[in-house]
């Protein structure tokens, strides 16, 4: 810094250059790791990310990314077609409802299957339910997707032969806007619930040992225990999981969504990420699909943050 | 410890309870894994059965028929996963070195640069054209390059690497070694567990992943089994697509095909996850990453 405010003589800036050289051999082998690494981040996260200027240009659909660049400003006409149209709101609702839906029945879950766990009887026991519990965890939502239809299909699915034999009508579950969200739900439940227990069982292997040992003294029962030590013992880091959980409400749980949804069911399924890939790729109107892509990305990031900055409140690590 | 009869009571409602959760975990696994070898008429006979009454392997005969399609994409699978976790091993391994070095004056500009890509991102669209203009769409490549460096691995790696002792490296360094001899003959030996971990995550990541194969991959040569996986659930007209790929003699009922198409895309992972599955749970209850 002081050899750049110094005067600005042949002599330092020689000195300068100098200086910069050596640098630059001192840490050779870093910079020589470190910086195709950098170069990564620049091409496929940088370029992109101010590319993100098509979602004010007039983008024809040529040129590919140069076209970017040299398309005429179309200012904010993108986004006023977005938010003139029926679909902004039902994206809106669409998403925030599954949100809704997620945090009502799909929070809970691993609070709960993480108490059971908890309390469950023998080691070996213990490490299998979790072990099997965390097993969906790892399979992709194409392979989800795949068991979940053959599960639901009317012809020959185990839940619809079921239905046949309490004498009822076979119903296409996956089809049906009415059951599509439950679907949701159920199979979200289903893929993360065992993964969702560690945080929960590591929050309570880490509860005093004493404070049980003290109230079986005083005859506490094991349920009083559970209610009345471990969910209490649990409860900060509850606070701030269910804290982070709404701000990724916009999350429109891509994979899940897309490898389950059909026309069918667009009216109930579709949200803002399923309708982006939908517009710009399948439909190709690129600089459209962008605005609504950067509207989402701008709020998600503003929820991000401010939950990350709620939840460090009450002494979480945050994301960082 | 004695207990008491209502504990005893509480004990088994428990472990009930458990056993039901397990049953609905592993039942539409083992429901396709079963059904996969049976035949229709065995499969409309008996909707919940997960046990074959006569073994049909039609299925697995086609899947495995050398030049099908999915045996094609198998193919890709495999070598998509095995180039992409070295890649990425290779860049991250690196990057994790030189940001763990507090010496290096670099180091915080770049870490907040990589940082602020897990918060914010250009999105699908540029992206997609980014790859276009590169001429990497329809490319091999494509399945390894835009996803090269996870910002999220390169942390817990840097981290990991932070925690070495620097009285160790102190020590090469004055007996004249740099830091590439350092971060080859000292750094990688001792993170062996840490970069096992790291490759089975990218690992894992790659065999799981169909929606940057989907977007960019054109030709059917060159996709991966998770697209296979996907085309063929949601094709109505899989008959036809098994019959026009005619490398059995007879044709495999397209259930079998989907069911198997499945198992054989799930068994690696079966096999690997329990192994994972305690790096995972470290790196989620551990992996605070502070800089």
């Amino acid at each position: 810094m002081n050899t750049i405010a110094a005067p600005n003589t042949k002599r330092s800036i020689g000195s300068v250059r100098r200086k910069t050289l050596t640098w630059i051999w001192k840490y050779r082998y870093l910079h020589l790791l470190a910086l195709p690494c950098m170069l990564y981040f620049l091409i496929f996260k940088y370029i992109p990310m101010y590319g993100i200027i098509i979602a004010f240009k007039d983008y024809k659909g040529i040129g590919g990314f140069e076209g970017i660049i040299s398309s005429d400003w179309a200012g904010f006409k993108n986004f006023h077609m977005f938010f003139d149209s029926i679909y902004f709101w039902r994206l809106m609702r669409n998403t925030l409802m599954l949100s809704l839906y997620l945090l009502i029945f799909a929070f809970p879950a691993p609070i709960i299957l993480a108490l059971l766990i908890n309390e469950a009887r023998g080691m070996w026991f213990k490490k299998a339910v979790q072990s099997i519990s965390y097993m969906p965890h790892f399979l992709s939502w194409v392979v989800c997707a795949g068991l979940v239809l053959q599960l639901l299909t009317p012809t020959g699915g185990p839940v619809n032969a079921l239905m046949e034999m309490m004498g009822k009508e076979p119903i296409a579950f996956t089809s049906d806007p009415g059951y599509f969200r439950t679907i949701l739900v159920l199979t979200n439940i289903w893929k993360e619930v065992g993964w969702g227990t560690i945080i929960y069982l590591a929050a309570m292997a880490s509860i005093d040992p004493e404070l049980y040992e003290a109230s079986t003294m005083d005859g506490a029962k094991k349920w009083h225990k559970m209610l009345y030590i471990t969910l209490p013992g649990i409860k900060e880091i509850v606070a701030i999981m269910l804290i982070l959980s709404m701000g990724n409400i916009l999350d429109g749980h891509f994979e899940q969504v897309f490898n389950l949804y059909s026309p069918a069911v667009y009216e109930v399924a579709d949200n803002f990420d399923t309708y982006v890939y939908r517009i710009g790729l399948v439909e190709a109107k690129f600089a459209y699909s962008a605005a609504v892509g950067l509207f989402k990305s701008v709020v998600a990031l503003v929820l991000v943050v401010l939950a990350n900055r709620a939840a460090k409140r009450l002494g979480s690590d945050g994301l960082w | 410890m004695k207990q008491t009869s209502s504990e005893k009571w509480f004990d088994t409602c428990n472990t009930i309870m458990l056993i039901l959760v397990c049953i609905v975990m592993l039942y539409p696994v083992l429901f396709v894994f079963g059904r996969s070898v049976m035949t229709d008429l065995d499969r409309a006979a008996h909707p919940f059965a997960i046990w074959p009454t006569v073994l049909d392997m039609s299925g697995y005969k086609y899947v495995f028929s050398s030049g099908s399609y999915i045996a094609n994409a198998y193919m890709i699978t495999i070598l998509r996963t095995l180039a992409g976790t070295f890649c990425s091993m290779l860049f991250t391994a690196a990057l994790a070195f030189a940001l763990s070095n507090r010496d290096y004056p670099l180091r915080n500009a770049f870490t907040l640069l990589i940082a602020f890509t897990m918060w914010f991102g250009g999105g699908l669209i540029p992206l997609f054209l980014l790859v276009k203009s590169l001429g990497l769409y329809n490319h091999f490549a494509v399945l390894i390059l835009p996803g090269l460096i996870s910002a999220w691995n390169m942390l817990i790696l840097r981290n990991f690497f932070m925690q070495i002792p620097t009285g160790i490296i102190e020590s090469a360094r004055m007996d004249g070694a740099n830091d590439l001899v350092i971060f080859l003959r000292i750094i990688l030996p001792l993170s062996s567990a840490a970069l096992a971990t790291i490759s089975l995550f990218y690992a894992v990541g790659h065999w799981n992943s169909w929606f940057d194969a989907m977007i960019y991959i054109h030709d059917r040569d060159l996709w991966p089994m998770q697209v296979f996986l996907r085309e063929i659930i949601h094709n109505a007209n899989l008959n036809d697509m098994i019959r026009s790929d005619a490398v059995v003699e007879i044709s495999p009922p397209a259930q079998s095909v989907i069911m198997a198409t499945i198992v054989v895309t799930t068994v690696p992972i079966l096999c690997v996850y329990p192994f994972l599955q305690r790096y995972f749970v470290k790196g989620i209850t551990v992996g605070s990453i502070k800089g």
